[in-house]
């Protein structure tokens, strides 16, 4: 016979965080250095890059050749463990509607997984409405963020260049690195034809930190995605998690998977009640102020768990609006190869783990056919072989003159073959758009009336579609990109959609930007949070990741998400101080 | 510690921010690679699930000493030793193949039938299985499906099959260390990024200009 008796943890603590991913972490970081005491709930493992490392293995090193696999779709040597499906853990969606959720549950969540691209909203990107008539604009600008992406900056380093563009702040910039090859060769043809391309903004770092002694720097190894052994880039695990556990007022509870925000009878929270996926026990911990960082996804699915009689609708929910406005990035992906490249010289060109260059958005949308715009990344070059090296030959080694000029039958074998491989390699290269989706009240995500996880956890439900927007947004990708490559000299081999393919935009979800379920505003009937993420209806709890997004911008969430709990922290401390919470 | 330094005690496989500490500190004190990192044994890179599904793949074999043996043909037929370098089969490309389509299931019928319908073909022809004929008939018979442009329709299922394993033999081969030592690939180790070799900058007539030149990260000589 099972125990069903529920632990409570004897220990009071100041705050109780939800997830130690960019915004559950630098939350612990920030309070933590303040003196509060913290208790940090993960759902899966503990993890430091330093020693749980797979950088600089080789791909024979894995017996999959660094392929994916369920628990690593984005390869063997990914740093992020989860996925879009984890056993036990499902979600479902409503009316055939499509949208792939990504997870990762281990310390440091997905900032264990992404580009470090790490870019500041504008001023626009906060008044969307007000320019476009679309959405909502936050309930705060870019002036009351700016002194914490300041902040951000220099706590967590960042490369990038002062360009003075109108919606694309500068910020307190490490020097870039110079670019590659092919992404001369794309800068180059996008001046050409009236497309910026700048130094990308990565969160690396190119030279140490000044004042930091915890961290080296950047190696140029290209593989910020396997977590960095000598914390040279951020994640959450190394740059926020670490020095906030060293100050002594954090204790980190590992795979604690929430089930619920606890609450007094006046509707207060006052803990969280969790599983133990080691002993699949259920615990208690208690805390003055509780902090959600679990995702925008998980965040919606732990309130609207969370029903008592004060909170019928879900924890914080008089407005309605958890699970709603839900939103992910457009994407769309193209590439070729660049026939000038075929027998390229060999160099070490890995350079940091991701774009040199990259090019912000650039048009007006008054004469444009949709709204918002997007970003574009490349990428290319002599990268490290993998799984999938060399694949479908037999569709390139027929269509271009050889080493010696001539055109050869396609497919084959033996050792003419064995040399296309080399005369092939480091010719291709790619480029993909992240653009901004308007957020909708009908894309959403709510609880499962009939579906647990294995926890016993009512699980999600999603219901997403593309618009128009969306739809022209990427078509307009294509046509760029198209004529990108065109003016490049390069051949197109894969990305071409047409209409009845959407364009060739990505499932929702996909981008794993997804954010806007719990979102902030001034109005309680229409917002979940206030300007400092504290929830309307329970002044002791907020939500400091991508769900208090109002919109999502051109741009990745990371630095904004960062930014935002930095100044809900500080917001947090105050109030404590003066006993408000 | 200078910054050549710093990549020596990278490169030198001492990788953890405790050891670049102890190295910044007077005694530069060296500490010895803690532990057995496999990701082919567990390693702490690797979960509980992972290895316990490694264990249960590489308990099972799915092809059998027939199969193999023809897949080794193949392969050394696909990529052969060369001035370059060694052979499909030196390069353990069979145990790759092995591996892989037990952890990618949707490999195992196209290779399954593949190696049937290859083995009918030639009991058809020369009244032997593929490994059992000469080379010259072994050349006679890939040459039926290597070409997929100018092969018979009545080749197209064997086609499809070579196409097949000519990508698993390139990948398994390439992403060996036998591979990429031919193939040139110079990265995966510590080193300072400054920019393409001026010789190929200037093969494609591209340069910096001036302010990247100024902007970007410097390096000491």
């Amino acid at each position: 016979m099972p125990d069903f008796q529920i632990k409570k943890n004897p220990k009071t603590y100041d705050v109780c965080i939800v997830g130690s991913g960019a915004g559950g972490g630098m939350a612990a970081y920030v309070l933590a250095k303040a003196g509060i005491k913290v208790v940090l709930l993960e759902a899966g493992p503990l993890y430091d890059p330093a020693i749980n490392t797979t950088q600089l293995k080789w791909p024979w090193e894995s017996p999959r050749r660094g392929a994916g696999h369920q628990g690593r779709p984005f390869g063997d040597f990914d740093a992020a463990y989860g996925g879009w499906e984890i056993d036990g853990e499902p979600y479902t969606h409503k009316n055939d509607t499509k949208f792939d959720w990504f997870r990762s549950r281990m310390i440091g969540g997905r900032t264990n997984h992404w580009g470090r691209i790490s870019l500041r909203f504008g001023p626009k990107d906060f008044k969307r409405k007000s320019i476009d008539g679309l959405g909502e604009d936050w309930p705060i600008g870019y002036e009351d963020v700016a002194p914490y992406y300041d902040k951000v900056d220099q706590l967590i380093g960042i490369f990038g260049t002062k360009e003075n563009l109108p919606n694309e702040p500068d910020g307190i910039f490490l020097p870039p690195p110079k670019p590659r090859l092919h992404e001369l060769f794309v800068k180059e043809a996008a001046t050409a034809i009236g497309i910026p391309v700048i130094p990308s903004r990565l969160s690396i770092l190119t030279t140490k930190l000044p004042n930091n002694n915890e961290r080296g720097a950047c190696f140029y190894c290209a593989q910020c995605n396997r977590g960095c052994t000598v914390y040279g880039d951020f994640s959450s695990s190394s740059v926020l998690v670490k020095p906030a556990l060293k100050s002594g007022n954090v204790d980190v509870i590992a795979n604690a998977m929430a089930r619920e925000v606890l609450t007094s009878s006046e509707g207060i929270a006052t803990g969280i009640s969790y599983v133990d996926k080691n002993d699949l026990q259920e615990y208690q911990v208690f805390a003055k102020v509780v902090v959600l960082a679990a995702s925008a996804g998980e965040s919606a699915r732990l309130l609207l768990n969370s029903k008592s009689t004060k909170h019928p609708g879900g924890l914080a929910n008089a407005s309605g609006v958890i699970g709603k406005y839900l939103h992910d990035s457009t994407g769309v992906a193209m590439g070729g190869v660049m026939t000038k490249l075929f027998g390229r010289k060999r160099y070490n060109e890995d350079g940091v783990g991701g774009l040199h260059v990259y090019t912000p958005w650039w048009l007006e949308n008054k004469k444009l056919d949709f709204p918002r715009g997007y970003h574009i990344e490349y990428w290319g070059g002599m990268g490290m072989p993998g799984y999938g090296f060399g694949f479908g030959m037999q569709n390139t080694n027929g269509k271009y003159p050889g080493r010696d000029g001539v055109r050869k039958e396609a497919g084959g074998y033996g050792a003419s073959l064995k040399d296309d491989y080399r005369y092939y390699y480091g010719a291709s290269f790619g480029m993909a758009g992240r653009g901004e989706a308007i957020a909708r009240e009908d894309n959403y995500c709510e609880i499962d009336p009939t579906t647990v996880d294995k926890y016993g956890i009512p699980v999600l439900r999603f219901h997403y579609t593309w618009s128009d927007y969306e739809i022209k947004q990427a078509k307009h990708m294509q046509d760029t990109f198209q004529e990108i490559i065109h003016k490049m000299g390069g051949e197109i081999t894969w990305g071409v959609k047409g209409k009845e393919d959407d364009y060739g935009l990505e499932t929702p979800g996909r981008i794993i930007h997804e954010v806007g379920t719990v979102r902030m505003g001034n109005d309680p009937k229409k917002s979940a949070l206030n300007k400092y993420s504290q929830a309307h209806d329970c002044k002791n709890l907020f939500v400091v990741d991508g769900g208090s997004f109002v919109s999502q911008a051109d741009k990745n969430p990371t630095w904004t998400i960062l930014a935002l709990s930095m100044r809900a922290s500080e917001y947090i401390i105050d109030e404590l101080r003066k006993q408000n919470i | 510690m200078d910054r050549r330094k710093y990549l020596k005690t990278l490169a030198a496989g001492t990788l953890s921010t405790g050891v670049l500490l102890e190295s910044c500190s007077p005694a530069e004190k060296q500490v010895k690679q803690p532990e057995d990192l496999s990701l082919v044994q567990g390693g702490p890179a690797r979960q509980p699930d992972e290895i316990a599904r490694f264990k249960k793949i590489t308990a099972e074999k799915f092809f059998d000493e027939h199969e193999i043996k023809t897949i080794s043909i193949l392969a050394d037929i696909i990529i052969p030793k060369d001035e370059v370098s060694g052979s499909a089969t030196e390069a353990k490309v069979p145990e790759f193949i092995e591996f892989i389509v037990k952890d990618m299931p949707r490999h195992q019928i196209p290779m399954r039938g593949g190696l049937k319908w290859l083995d009918l073909q030639c009991l058809k022809r020369f009244e032997k299985p593929f490994s059992d004929c000469n080379g010259q008939q072994q050349i006679e018979m890939v040459d039926q499906i290597a070409w997929p442009a100018k092969a018979k329709p009545e080749m197209m299922q064997g086609v499809a099959f070579f196409n097949l394993i000519r990508d698993l033999t390139a990948t398994g081969f390439f992403t060996s260390q036998i591979g990429i030592k031919d193939l040139g690939y110079a990265g995966n180790r510590p080193n300072q990024w400054d920019g393409v070799p001026q010789d190929v900058l200037d093969q494609y007539g591209v340069k910096y200009d001036e302010k990247m030149l100024a902007e970007s990260v410097k390096f000491e000589a």
